[in-house]
């Protein structure tokens, strides 16, 4: 047998292994996730290795929502993702557009800062702004929190946004332009309606670094439990013996479901709005 | 004269530009340059919660915190934890991603669904998914356990034996962690980058009778060098300064202790202000130094692969 065929014949029955072993790896432990929290917390003791549940219960979601908070953590955690979302696309958009299509004095130097900021490590900038928001006293605020990820996400953003307005005739712009259109209804009238694909990617990426965020959430939210969001509620509760295993499982399942909701209604939006820039780059 | 108005349009471009680009840089210096400047000073004076009012911008400025950090037990361990988790984490995940991609590439019937799949661990919150391989891999009732003859605590055993050699079993599970959580953020970039190739070579190298290991080797890898350098410069960074994942899923202890958690630990726990700014200090100089002994290396590299 030639080497060719030999390696074809490898590669035809190893890539089917890989796509189910990789299937496995992702899914199971979500599935997992799942079945856990339907499950009674006795039965789970009694019989770890079973997969299946032998009789379903919604308690543990009844119990983590009203009785552990969770309620009140999604609100905090949706106002947080929202505002996030709304504040930086108001400050991106012009910001990409006038790196997109202007030229101004330090254009090619913002390029470098958006880069900084991008691969700046979080827990060397989680220190001073720990101490500013302590004496300002905004700890325990959901708007320090916001003004935090805004910060963090723009540079980003305006960096994805760019990439898409390039993309924009400039005749289009020129047209509006001679129409009478000043800049930002310019911007306002065609540029956007234009590039919605990439807003909502934008938009996505924002929301779910806002509803995904830990370290800061635990940094300066953590003395109130009021204005924790869940995933820090899920990392405190998760300490403490009282609540069973399968009720977190509950609260597990109620942190990922809005994201990975979010992630499917728009997957092939943001995966490549995300590695857009990595072909050029 | 007639230079005149050119010359205006052209200020009055830069100025509507400096001004729609002024939000963006005003709140960037605000939450993320000056608290950086501010970081850097707070490394040189003696800073914690119940002094930081007294401690102004001309206040007394001393080297002690980092002779404290750098001769504190614990710290050159947690620099080598730290070093080895980042490399195996990074290379791990990019391998995965790589073999992920291509076996992800051509249509099969259930893609769509596969690939969703594969991208849930970077998606799904860190917390949830932490708790999840905590739960997972619990010696009492963890699915894992319960398929294994002897239950291994691999969130909690500093070292374990396995086939006779001793083996850090919490950081190895750190590791696999990581390489599971982020080999989808590898996989996303291999795989635009595979999509945009352009066929022919690989077609003029099956004509030329080249096998798969060859068309992989000399056809497809040399096209993604770039990208798979640029992936390791990206993961090695995030890595290296990570700080969720490992706090998660450990606290940092049973021999997995990094220097992000460190940071932490100063912060919060013992309230040094200074000490935690002058460990993440040091944190972020040797990520620099590692960096530029990267691209010295391997950027000049990957420059004759192209």
């Amino acid at each position: 047998m030639s080497r060719d065929r030999f390696e074809r014949g490898l590669l035809r029955v190893l890539r089917p292994v890989v796509i189910l072993a990789l299937f496995l790896a992702t899914a199971f432990p979500f599935l997992y996730m799942v079945t856990l929290s339907v499950r009674d917390i006795q039965e789970l003791i009694l019989d770890p290795g079973s997969l299946w549940p032998e009789r379903f219960t919604l308690d543990t979601y009844v119990d983590v929502l009203t009785r552990q908070g969770f309620l009140t953590f999604m609100r905090n955690s949706a106002i947080v993702a929202v505002a996030s979302v709304a504040v930086t696309l108001l400050i991106s958009i012009p910001g990409a557009y006038a790196v997109a299509r202007l030229r101004f004095f330090g254009r090619r130097q913002v390029h470098f800062l958006f880069l900084a900021v991008y691969l700046f490590p979080a827990i060397v900038l989680a220190i001073p702004l720990f101490v500013l928001f302590t004496m300002l006293g905004l700890r325990g605020s959901l708007a320090g929190l916001i003004l935090v990820y805004i910060a963090q996400t723009v540079p980003v953003t305006v960096y994805m946004l760019r990439n898409y307005f390039e993309t924009v005739p400039r005749s289009v712009e020129e047209a509006a332009a001679i129409d009478g259109c000043t800049r930002l209804s310019t911007i306002w009238r065609v540029v956007l309606p234009l590039s919605k694909p990439a807003l909502m990617a934008t938009g996505l990426y924002v929301f779910m670094i806002a509803w995904n965020e830990f370290l800061f959430a635990l940094l300066f939210l953590v003395d109130k439990r009021e204005s924790w969001t869940v995933s820090l509620g899920l990392s405190q509760l998760a300490g403490s013996i009282e609540i069973p295993t399968t009720v977190l499982m509950a609260g597990s399942v109620v942190l990922t479901l809005p994201i990975v909701i979010v992630f499917f209604a728009s997957e092939r939006l943001l995966t490549e709005g995300l590695t857009a820039g990595a072909e050029k780059g | 004269m007639s230079r005149t108005p050119a010359r205006t349009l052209r200020q009055q471009e830069g100025r509507a530009g400096l001004s729609l680009i002024s939000p963006t840089l005003v709140i960037t210096l605000a939450v993320v340059v000056v608290p950086l400047l501010w970081a850097i000073m707070l490394a040189f004076q003696d800073a914690r919660l119940i002094n930081i009012r007294r401690t102004g911008v001309f206040g007394h400025y001393t080297l002690e915190n980092f002779g404290y950090v750098v001769s504190e037990p614990g710290f050159w361990s947690s620099l080598v934890n730290t070093l080895v988790y980042t490399v195996a984490g990074t290379g791990l995940s990019i391998v995965i991603g790589l073999v992920a991609a291509l076996a992800l590439r051509d249509r099969f019937r259930g893609r769509t669904l596969v690939r969703a799949s594969v991208l849930i661990p970077y998606v799904a919150p860190v917390v949830a998914v932490a708790f999840l391989w905590e739960t997972m891999l619990n010696p009492q009732y963890g699915i894992v356990n319960t398929w294994l003859r002897e239950p291994i605590a691999f969130l909690t055993q500093a070292k374990g034996e396995f086939l006779g050699v001793q083996v850090p079993v919490a950081l190895l599970t750190v590791i696999a962690f990581e390489a599971w959580r982020y080999f989808p953020f590898a996989f996303l970039f291999i795989l635009a980058r595979l999509q945009a190739l352009p066929g022919e070579l690989d077609e003029a190298a099956v004509v030329d009778g080249a096998t798969p290991t060859q068309r992989f080797r000399y056809v497809i890898m040399p096209q993604l060098w770039r990208t798979v350098a640029l992936l390791s410069v990206l993961r090695f960074v995030f890595t290296f300064t990570k700080f969720d994942d490992v706090y998660l899923l450990t606290g940092g202890g049973a021999g997995t202790e990094v220097v992000s958690v460190r940071v932490y630990n100063f912060l919060t726990s013992r309230d040094d202000i200074g000490a935690a700014a002058a460990q993440a200090l040091v944190l972020a100089v040797f990520l620099v130094v590692f960096l530029a002994i990267y691209l010295r290396f391997f950027a000049g590299g990957e420059r004759e692969q192209r």
